[in-house]
């Protein structure tokens, strides 16, 4: 009895030897060398996989970190400014912050301001929608309200308003990867800069069509009355296509279009409440 | 008696309008004929606004491989050139012509006389198809001329006529072999001329005995045309589906019927044929059937192209009170329309509507993989989970699971327990994988 598992020791054992010696020189011999920095910038990252550094996921971007010579193109937006340095220290690379940007919903024809003409009834889903027809206020720009980015968003930074039926962003949560932007079938959502103090100002409508057209669709729809772009000292307002554009690179935030616009298709985001400005003219006859 | 294979469905036939006779509708006082009213490119114009048209006077030209011709349908001004919502859903640019009078080209032959002799050649009939801008008139309006242009290396054996009409509530191609019966013999034998084929099956499904019998009755004169009858199968009116069933052959995946020797012709186009190559007529009028259970009547009418559809429904005594749908074409492969305003275009073979009572639960369920969508398919798919890839994005197992071949029959959706919406969620899927297809192949 006491011979049997002799035996099997000694077979086992000498096998299990005979393996280990192999491996061993097979593991020297394939051995991968993996600079242990990948892994180590990997933890810095949000690791959520986003794809809105333009990799495929998280160790894809580490792993271009750890080759490049400058990180001009290598920027995380989900983690920001505090990864970025992190990472430009681990490296010891200079690194140029960006603008925190966040995603933009560019449409306002809500319920109430763009009333359905027809009724849809099918799938959940943007795209397919605008595959079928105009939406069902009418505006074939307008947004669809069945939530593609709602679905793309990976950080749970969008959501559909029931009100509205518009989608919201979160602002705290929304990192500018871009998800949202890529989903949407008529190219609504725009990514554009945060702004001191979260303050932004944009133009809330992507409707290219003729004025009157358009505003028969829609309250609150841009017509492309140029108001705005002749009251603009910063020429930050280009009109194409019947169209107003705010670039927010050069827009200032002054407010002025904002009150000229005839239809409120300017939307002015966290900006205090406006005192009531005392008139000139009061102050003379006193 | 013969049907095809595969999968298959019989929904309640509902052909409420078959034994209305076509009816002329009253011209219109204005007409929208939209630039684009065929698959493929839009056609370019060659009149400007205000300029004075004639009945079957050229509007725009088709320059892309595949378009058509557009021609006027009234007489009258063309009072301007407007964006306006097409059965496609979207603002696409039409003529507005306001009608005066009913002034017809001189060389279109109105005589209701029937011409028998065929004196062209085949290349004089596809070259006057082309410019007569006929489309497939059943629906998915695929220009003639080209699918009567047989590649050099492939030799047509059979022609096909497809006179089935398997979509319900539709009657309008009924209608017409009832009344056309000698125009579309003379028609089929057009075509035969034109592919250079002594063979052709007219296939009509066995719920219309009428048109059957007075088909086999005329097809006595010709000898090399058949008539045959069908079990009554809903999606026998697609092209591979009918072949299927009248031939026993498969066309393979990816391939056109020409591949197995066929060539598929509605019973609507090669009615219009007739009148093109005999008569000179352009394409720009159409039988369209107005029906639905809640009408005060159904009709099958001859209306210009370019009619909105409210007179339509006006001659049939107006929309019902519950209205819940107007659908153009029939309730499973037909389009649910956002405006009343649309106006008929070649491909319109008719207005369903539906009312509330007809409504069925809209709430989805989950899919219990009870596999009755997979005996539905007549083209041999998996729709369940064509629809959760779909969901899904994931474009390479569409691909591999043969995505493109969805014929969108609807036989699936109308199969479901769970009222999933699986023909929605294939084509969103279909469009995407045939977006990546184009972009690789270029």
């Amino acid at each position: 009895m006491n011979s049997v598992i002799l035996y099997a020791i000694i077979a086992l054992g000498s096998l299990s030897m005979s393996f280990a010696i192999i491996i061993y020189f097979v593991s020297n011999k394939f051995k991968v060398i993996e600079d242990p920095r990948i892994d180590e910038i990997q933890e810095l990252l949000p690791g959520a996989n986003c794809g809105g550094c333009g990799f495929a996921g998280c160790r894809n971007l580490a792993e271009a970190i750890v080759k490049a010579t400058n990180l001009d193109n290598l920027y995380c937006p989900a983690g920001g400014k505090a990864v970025a340095e992190a990472i430009a220290a681990k490296v010891g690379l200079k690194v140029e912050l960006k603008e925190p940007m966040i995603a933009v919903v560019r449409c306002n024809g809500s319920i109430q301001n763009a009333p359905a003409k027809a009724k849809y009834e099918g799938t959940d889903s943007c795209y397919f929608i605008n595959l079928l027809f105009t939406g069902e206020s009418g505006c074939s720009y307008g947004c669809l309200g069945a939530g593609d980015c709602v679905k793309a968003c990976k950080f749970d930074a969008i959501y559909i308003d029931n009100n509205t039926n518009l989608p919201i962003v979160i602002e705290d949560k929304c990192v500018a990867c871009g998800a949202c932007v890529n989903a949407c079938p008529r190219n609504i959502i725009e990514l554009r800069k945060k702004g001191p103090k979260n303050r932004r100002i944009f133009v809330s409508c992507v409707n290219k069509e003729k004025g009157g057209i358009a505003k028969k669709n829609c309250n609150v729809a841009c017509i492309g009355c140029s108001k705005c772009q002749k009251v603009c000292k910063f020429d930050a307002i280009t009109i194409e296509n019947n169209l107003a554009y705010i670039n927010f690179e050069k827009c200032t935030l002054c407010r002025k279009c904002v009150a000229e616009c005839p239809t409120n298709a300017i939307l002015e985001i966290n900006f205090p409440l406006k005192k009531e400005k005392v008139e000139k003219e009061d102050i003379n006859v006193v | 008696m013969k049907t095809f294979k595969i999968g298959g469905i019989h929904p309640a036939e509902n052909k409420l309008s078959a034994t209305s006779p076509i009816e002329v509708l009253p011209l219109p006082k204005t007409v929208y004929i939209p630039f684009s009213q065929v698959l493929g490119a839009p056609s370019v114009p060659v009149v400007e606004k205000g300029a004075k048209v004639k009945v079957g006077q050229l509007l725009a030209k088709g320059e892309a491989f595949i378009s058509a011709n557009v021609h006027s349908s009234v007489s009258g001004t063309i009072s301007k050139i407007d964006d306006i919502i097409d059965v496609s859903g979207y603002k696409r640019k039409a003529f507005v012509i306001e009608v005066e009078g009913d002034e017809w080209l001189p060389d279109i032959d109105k005589s209701p006389n029937i011409k028998n002799d065929i004196n062209l050649t085949p290349e004089e009939i596809i070259n006057k198809i082309k410019e007569m801008g006929i489309v497939g008139l059943g629906g998915a309006t695929f220009p003639t001329h080209i699918k009567l242009m047989v590649p050099k290396d492939k030799q047509a054996e059979v022609l096909i006529i497809n006179g089935v009409e398997c979509e319900p509530f539709l009657t309008s191609d009924h209608r017409l072999m009832l009344e056309k019966g000698e125009e579309i013999m003379i028609g089929t034998s057009i075509l035969m001329k034109a592919i250079g084929v002594n063979k052709a099956i007219i296939g009509i499904e066995n719920n219309k005995p009428d048109a059957i019998k007075y088909l086999q009755e005329l097809s006595k004169d010709y000898p090399n045309i058949t008539v045959q009858a069908l079990k009554v199968k809903y999606p026998q009116g697609g092209e591979k589906q009918l072949i299927q069933a009248l031939t026993g052959r498969y066309v393979p995946s990816g391939k056109l019927p020409i591949e197995v020797g066929t060539i598929v012709n509605n019973v609507g186009t090669v009615y219009a044929v007739y009148e093109a190559i005999q008569k000179n007529k352009p394409l720009f009028e159409r039988i369209v059937t107005v029906t639905g259970k809640h009408l005060n009547k159904t009709a099958n009418f001859k209306v210009r192209i370019g009619t909105p559809i409210n007179l339509l429904i006006e001659a049939v005594g107006g929309l019902p009170k519950d209205t819940l749908k107007i659908i153009s074409g029939g309730p499973m492969m037909g389009k649910a329309l956002a405006s009343l305003e649309t106006p008929v275009i070649k491909g319109m073979s008719g207005i369903v509507i539906l009312t509330e009572k007809e409504k069925i639960s809209s709430r989805q369920y989950n899919c219990i993989r009870c596999g009755k969508c997979i005996q539905a398919c007549p083209m041999g798919l998996q729709p369940y989970l064509l629809s959760l890839y779909s969901i899904k994005d994931d474009f390479e197992q569409l691909e591999q699971n043969n995505i493109m071949d969805c014929i969108e029959c609807g036989s699936c959706g109308y199969t479901c327990p769970a009222h999933i919406y699986l023909v929605d969620n294939i084509r969103a899927g279909k469009n995407k994988v045939g977006q990546i297809i184009r972009s690789r192949v270029k």
